[in-house]
């Protein structure tokens, strides 16, 4: 269904600091990231480096200080709007529509993406199955748990078969079994085609899922490599312990070991 | 370094009506889910009627209309005096609503969904203001029952109906435009509404409920000069049938500075970047 001849984001330079009355807080400080099509990347990066701003650029709700972010060929800042053609989000707040059903929210995307009555139907009965969802579909999403509500959420940034998905911490606060039919739902959009960054606390998930991982720290990307080449280059056995290497805070540094 | 394609599935083109339609669909799907919300747009204003017309009113219907009684004339008097102020009550309990829905779209992760897709962003917003006029309109309908069947007769004829049905459809789009600005200006879901609270007094210092000319000073000069007392004279006169057209004029002229302005400030607001 793509075909994509370049990469599919691309971040050269890219600055972002929040303002606000009480001060400015740099947060984004030259990031560069390629990110190739059709490949999986996890950002990695200890709490407030900078992965949802990265996200909210990337998506275009946010707008670069400086630098440039494409995303799918096309400019975030001068072409917005083919960018949110081709992406979808899955954001780290749950973004449905708790009143209505699971099939409700899946209607409502299908018929945001213009996709006419019988594709709508057809792509929600297709998403609802393949996460699981099928039984509970008609129940309002106010009474789902909190795992059911996240599937749900990723089922809506799917259904308007994005090339570019971004997903902020997708797995957080899930279940073992739930977590899994997550991963497998990446691995499948992988095997289709598409391309998908992913933010993440857990290595684990990172080692598994990610062709690539990048690890961010103060604003910038300070390593960038699949797992494996990752722990060689650090010695280290497991992720977590390139993590912490990487991304110790100052302090931490000038402390002899 | 060309594009990834889009996908064959989605027709091509930005399609505004479609889009807005489809968000009117979700409120008015949303108000169906939860009809609790509409009942307790009438509740107030009932509430109101009763007390207002049937406790109150012997005494208070002597006080508006010159020659009346106290005592059942004046309760008479006093249900075609504020019922034109319930409508316009009524409504202004609609776009409290909409501050409030506004403000848990923008807290809740949906409002930002919307943003990163390619549909016409001002159907996000369109889309509550349309179903909350919508709904509006049902409790105005329940209203305007409970107040028939306590005993209010109009004297309205279709040509005033339809005056009167399209002011306050007027007035519902223009104060929704307002209160979903002041719902995104909210800081939280819990003080979405405190702003449209003080739209909600507004009628009780105009004409709503007593004559202005028997306020004092001050008070009198800006119940004359705010927007709610021309509506509720414009409403007040076409049901009767003795309207006067200067508060026509004025009605609707504040109706389409309020709604331009809150359009405005609710667009500005929807396309602040917000910290994620």
């Amino acid at each position: 269904m793509t075909a994509a001849t370049g990469p599919a984001i691309e971040i050269a330079g890219l600055c972002k600091t929040y303002r606000s009355r009480s001060g400015d807080r740099p947060v984004l400080d030259g990031l560069d990231l390629t990110v190739p099509a059709g490949t999986v990347t996890a950002l990695l990066g200890p709490n407030g480096a900078g992965k949802t701003t990265t996200v909210g650029v990337l998506s275009t709700l946010l707008a670069p200080d400086a630098g440039t972010v494409r995303v799918a060929g096309h400019d975030v800042t001068t072409d917005a709007g083919a960018v949110r053609a081709a992406i979808g989000v899955t954001g780290q707040i749950t973004a449905v529509d708790e009143l209505l059903t699971g099939t409700e929210n899946l209607r409502l995307m299908a018929a945001l993406h213009h996709l006419g009555r019988a594709e709508g139907r057809r792509r929600t009965a297709e998403l609802l199955d393949r996460l699981a969802l099928a039984e509970a579909a008609d129940t309002p999403v106010a009474t789902w748990s909190g795992g059911m509500k996240r599937k749900l959420d990723l089922a809506m940034t799917l259904v308007g078969t994005p090339s570019v998905v971004f997903l902020d911490e997708p797995t957080t606060g899930l279940d073992p079994r739930s977590r899994r039919a997550l991963w497998d739902e990446v691995r499948r959009l992988v095997a289709d085609g598409t391309t998908i960054l992913l933010t993440t606390q857990y290595l684990e998930e990172a080692d598994r899922l990610a062709d690539d991982v990048a690890v961010l720290h103060e604003g910038r990307i300070v390593a960038r490599g699949a797992p494996d080449e990752l722990k060689a280059v650090h010695d280290a056995g497991t992720l977590d312990d390139v993590f912490l290497a990487l991304t110790a805070p100052p302090a931490d540094q000038e402390d002899p070991r | 370094m060309s594009a990834v394609t889009a996908p064959a599935t989605a027709s091509a083109g930005p399609r505004p009506l479609a889009d807005v339609a489809t968000m009117l669909r979700r409120s008015l799907l949303r108000a169906v889910r939860y009809p609790g919300l509409t009942v307790f747009l009438v509740a107030g204003p009932l509430v109101m009627l009763l007390l207002f017309v049937h406790v109150f009113g012997g005494a208070f219907g002597a006080g508006v209309a010159p020659g009346v009684t106290p005592g059942a004339e004046g309760r008479a008097a006093y249900l075609d005096y504020i019922t034109p102020t319930l409508l316009v009550l009524t409504v202004v309990g609609g776009a409290t609503s909409v501050a409030t829905s506004a403000a848990m779209d923008a807290a809740g992760g949906i409002m930002a969904r919307f943003r990163t897709m390619a549909i016409a962003p001002g159907s996000v917003l369109s889309g509550q203001v349309l179903g909350f006029t919508v709904q509006a309109l049902a409790a105005l309908v329940l209203l305007l029952g409970a107040a028939v069947a306590t005993g209010y007769r109009p004297d309205a004829g279709v040509a005033g109906w339809f005056a009167v049905v399209g002011l306050l459809v007027l007035l519902s789009l223009a104060l929704n435009w307002l209160c979903v600005a002041m719902g995104l200006h909210a800081r939280s879901v819990e003080t979405a509404s405190n702003l449209p609270m003080i739209l909600l007094l507004l009628p009780f210092l105009g004409s709503g409920f007593v004559p202005v000319d028997t306020m004092p000073g001050a008070v009198r000069w800006f119940a004359e000069h705010q927007p709610f007392t021309p509506v509720i004279e414009t409403l007040r006169g076409l049901l009767t049938g003795t309207g006067t057209e200067t508060a026509v004029v004025q009605a609707v002229a504040w109706c389409l500075v309020i709604g331009v302005a809150g359009y405005l400030w609710a667009r500005s607001l929807f396309r602040r970047e917000r910290r994620l």
